[in-house]
């Protein structure tokens, strides 16, 4: 049986299960639900969950496992003159296999080996997904006949189902650590693969990056260089820039909105600039790139420099209008939570509303708002697609906003967009560059919710 | 000793009153600075949105030729007398736009100019005859005035996005194309109708033929894995931490771990969607499945800080005049607490899903950035999703694509407006005060 056929089995299977539990449930009771341990209900639920956990658990245990466990035995199956094969060509006739079974086109398509690993590979499978069904019914029902089988007047079925619960909701909050570990193990171990093949130092020392592999050992240039501190430099300066813009704009934005402006402004102007957090980052590398840049270039030969068309400042420059919205609401709220006595105390001494604001407000609330900023570089550090778009492709190591240069995420993107093989460094290295890209957000983030949870408290 | 005060003093307030005009002009400054700080960012707003309407808005509408087209069996090269459907759909239809648009211009028979003459109408025009005609076979033989999609460039033309008073090496259009348009349009032959290639058709790498209705369905399967599996897990996560995690270390840790989730940038949950999903358990690149997964793992921290905000709001009374009446705290939670959260829940869920639909970056990762023409058809096949789309098109160096672009950014928007508002709405009409 298919297996999204055998899914709607198993549901059909539990639906029933549920009915024959209440039932059995109030006839042992014999008709009087209000002598039961529980309401009618949690019997149906209990024997429902002990025909369908268990048989759920072997389906998706089963289907993750059968895929790679049939192409072992495949493999195994093979003559050894395939079997002794480099891994990277075996992994080649693996994949010839796959495709022949599911019918598409294929590069030896009369080979009489490849043809009986297909039919070997498709048997199994069909006896595997056979046995599956078998095993997942037969799960199915015996765990429905067990707990049909101890429906009592005295069984503690709401405990039972509510313990269920309780660690169905657990397992779903756990998902948070899980992800984490996910993304750590994921980086790590290509990352150390990478490692292996490029000295740690080189990658974070070196000041040239160029990650083209050769082909042929004897090709021109086949030396890459993985040499990360342009990508750092560039990434620094257009995360610079964007503060440059957000900042300022963002942080007088808050004050005044908090301040300053009446309730009318307030309740406008805000959702107005909210909407510059919730326009996709595409749309602002698309603004980036056909608009500003251009733009940029036009004043800058206006004015006689020559600006790159793929120029630091427009990326940065529009990553700066994208965080606005980021550094305002975030410094709206900590200026918000200073408290109110702190201003009448600055007042009733004769100083004006700014100075308030300079001398007493800002002061207070800097914890919040430096938390804020860096969040902000988080978010600057790790934006892609404005950068992908709208800053260039060639490692320049400058501090001239005007030239091109580009980003750990731009790196990223370009060696594992297209058509690459898994394993080479080149591949690899956006994983080291993944690996370094979270650790600094990790850490900028840490100190960030560090630094405004203490401030929150500091005035609560 | 002599401790006389010093001589004469100036009175305190005549400091104040000398300093006062250079501190009101600081405070009037200093409003200045802050006023401008919120007409700039509202500028920003204004120049986005007008920059991508005022570039996108012409994109709704495509310029169209009608022609006289004979369905003549010599042309096509298939038998006059009931030819088969295998016949029919190989058919030479593009001979049929050619002998038509010979026919119109009768003078033009140089082979340069030929070609220069099919270009006005899109390469696309052969499998609009070959539909008509498959779908209504009496018209072989016959003629009929049928309008076809004009060429991209002939488009950007009318649309004035090309200027006719370039000399003519800079333009891609010629004179002498210009002269034939400029005859089509006295004959009425030449109009812009509303394009609604644009919202039912796939990716295409001609501009005219290229729509977002494959992008759409993408965005459709991969909003309906990430909304299925982030909103079921997300409020169970919120609830067990809310209401039933114990203060302890790992509690903590899910919880420190949730708020950095948050800010932790996309791309690399693309990675990890890519080591994981399509390495590890080996699931399609390209297909929405995968795709649904990551924006899963991204979306949930927002749905989970916001469903405990929810939750956080509904006040103890209720759940202790639940447990007062002999309810268990399970029986609480799902009968009592969470039907009152639920708004909250699902405006934060709402708030998630239109961060999720915005989102590329990850999805580049995981390939679904292929160009792709088909329609996909599950969240098995192989799709792309409106942002990629975007970002695909705003690559291509057509002329035409930019309004296109700016077109589908419109739309990508107003699905975003649209499901904020959504958001709102539903807060306002059911958040309660308590």
């Amino acid at each position: 049986m298919q297996p999204t056929a055998l899914m709607i089995v198993l549901l059909v299977i539990t639906s029933a299960a549920y009915f024959f539990g209440r039932r059995r449930a109030v006839s042992a009771a014999g008709g009087q639900p209000r002598y039961l341990n529980s309401l009618p209900a949690y019997y149906g639920f209990y024997t429902s969950l002990w025909s369908g956990l268990p048989a759920l658990v072997v389906l998706a245990l089963w289907l993750t496992l059968d895929s790679s466990v049939i192409t072992h035995l495949v493999v195994a199956g093979l003559p050894d003159e395939l079997r002794n094969l480099p891994a990277s060509r075996l992994s080649l006739v693996i994949n010839d296999i796959h495709n022949m079974v599911s019918g598409n086109v294929v590069s030896r398509p009369d080979d009489p080996v490849m043809l009986a690993a297909a039919e070997r590979y498709r048997e199994m499978r069909t006896l595997s997904l056979a046995a599956l069904t078998v095993v997942v019914l037969a799960l199915a029902a015996a765990g429905g006949a067990f707990a049909w089988r101890r429906i009592h007047t005295d069984l503690r079925a709401r405990n039972a189902v509510e313990r269920m619960v309780v660690l169905v909701l657990v397992g779903c909050s756990t998902l948070a650590i899980f992800t984490t570990i996910g993304i750590v193990l994921s980086v790590l171990f290509e990352s150390i693969r990478f490692f292996q093949a490029v000295p740690l130092t080189d990658f974070l020392f070196g000041l040239s990056w160029s990650p083209q592999m050769a082909i042929r050992a004897d090709q021109v240039g086949s030396s890459g260089a993985f040499g990360a501190v342009p990508l750092f430099a560039g990434t620094l300066l257009i995360s610079f820039i964007a503060m440059l813009v957000a900042v300022p704009v963002g942080l007088l934005a808050a004050i005044y909105l908090s301040e300053y402006a009446g309730p009318l402004l307030r309740a406008w102007a805000k959702p107005v600039l909210e909407i510059l957090a919730g326009i996709p980052t595409v749309v602002y590398g698309f603004f980036a790139a056909l608009t500003v840049a251009p733009l940029m270039r036009d004043w800058g030969s206006a004015l006689g420099f020559h600006v790159a068309s793929e120029s630091a400042l427009a990326a940065g420059v529009v990553m700066g209008i994208m965080i606005i919205p980021f550094v305002s609401s975030l410094s709206d709220d900590v200026i918000n939570a200073v408290p109110q006595s702190l201003r009448d105390g600055a007042l009733a001494l004769g100083a004006t509303q700014s100075e308030t604001i300079r001398r007493v407000v800002i002061p207070a609330a800097l914890p919040g708002i430096v938390g804020g900023i860096l969040l902000a570089i988080s978010r600057a550090i790790g934006e892609t697609m404005i950068v992908v778009m709208a800053a260039g492709l060639s490692a320049n190591l400058t501090a001239n906003p005007l030239e091109a240069v580009t980003t750990v995420t731009v790196q990223i993107v370009t060696l594992l967009v297209g058509d690459q093989e898994f394993d080479s460094p080149k591949t690899l290295a956006a994983f080291a560059l993944g690996l370094l890209l979270f650790l600094v957000t990790l850490v900028l983030n840490v100190i960030a919710l560090y630094v405004v949870r203490k401030y929150r408290e500091q005035y609560e | 000793m002599n401790n006389s005060p010093t001589p004469n003093p100036a009175p305190a307030i005549d400091k104040v009153r000398a300093g006062l005009a250079r501190r009101r002009a600081a405070e009037k400054r200093f409003r200045a600075y802050g006023l401008s700080g919120i007409i700039l960012g509202l500028a920003f707003v204004a120049t986005l949105f007008l920059s991508i309407i005022s570039q996108g808005y012409t994109a709704f509408f495509q310029t169209e030729v009608r022609l006289p087209i004979t369905f003549d069996p010599a042309l096509l090269g298939i038998p006059a007398n009931a030819p088969d459907q295998k016949a029919l759909s190989t058919a030479d239809y593009d001979a049929l736009v050619k002998h038509s648009l010979a026919e119109l211009f009768p003078k033009v028979t140089q082979r340069r100019e030929r070609r220069q003459l099919s270009d006005l109408v899109s390469g696309g025009a052969s499998f609009e005859l070959r539909g008509m005609l498959l779908s209504d076979p009496s018209l072989l033989g016959r003629q009929v005035e049928v309008w076809l999609p004009a060429g991209d460039d002939v488009d950007m033309l009318m649309k004035g996005h090309f200027d006719r008073n370039a000399p003519e090496s800079e333009r891609r259009v010629k004179d002498n194309q210009i002269g034939w348009l400029d005859q089509l349009t006295g004959e009425e032959r030449l109009v812009q109708r509303f394009n609604t290639t644009f919202f039912t058709a796939g990716d295409s790498r001609e501009p005219e033929l290229a729509g977002i209705w494959g992008a759409i369905s993408g965005s459709f399967y991969v909003l309906l894995v990430t909304l299925s599996l982030s909103f079921p897990i997300g409020v169970a996560a919120a609830v067990y931490l809310e209401e039933f995690a114990p203060t302890n270390k790992w509690t903590d840790l899910i919880e420190v771990n949730i708020n950095n989730l948050a800010a932790v940038p996309s791309i690399v949950f693309g990675l990890l969607g890519l080591a994981v999903f399509i390495n590890f358990f080996g699931l399609p690149r390209s297909a929405p499945l995968v795709g649904g997964l990551v924006l899963t793992l991204m979306t949930l921290p927002t749905i989970i800080i916001a469903s405990r905000a929810a939750l956080k709001s509904v006040p103890p009374s209720i759940r202790e005049a639940a447990l007062g009446v002999g309810a268990s705290k399970v029986q609480t939670i799902f009968y009592h607490v969470l039907p009152l959260a639920m708004p909250g829940m699902l405006t934060g869920t709402i708030i998630g899903m239109a961060q999720a639909l915005g989102e590329t970056a990850p999805l580049l990762m995981i390939g679904m950035v292929a160009f792709i023409v088909d329609i996909p058809q599950s969240m098995f096949d192989p799709a792309t999703v409106l942002p990629v789309q975007i970002y695909l098109w705003a690559d291509s160096p057509e002329r035409a694509f930019v309004e296109r672009t700016s077109a589908a950014i419109m739309v990508l928007l107003a699905f975003l407006i649209a499901m904020n508002f959504t958001a709102v709405l539903l807060r306002k009409r059911f958040e309660r005060r308590w």
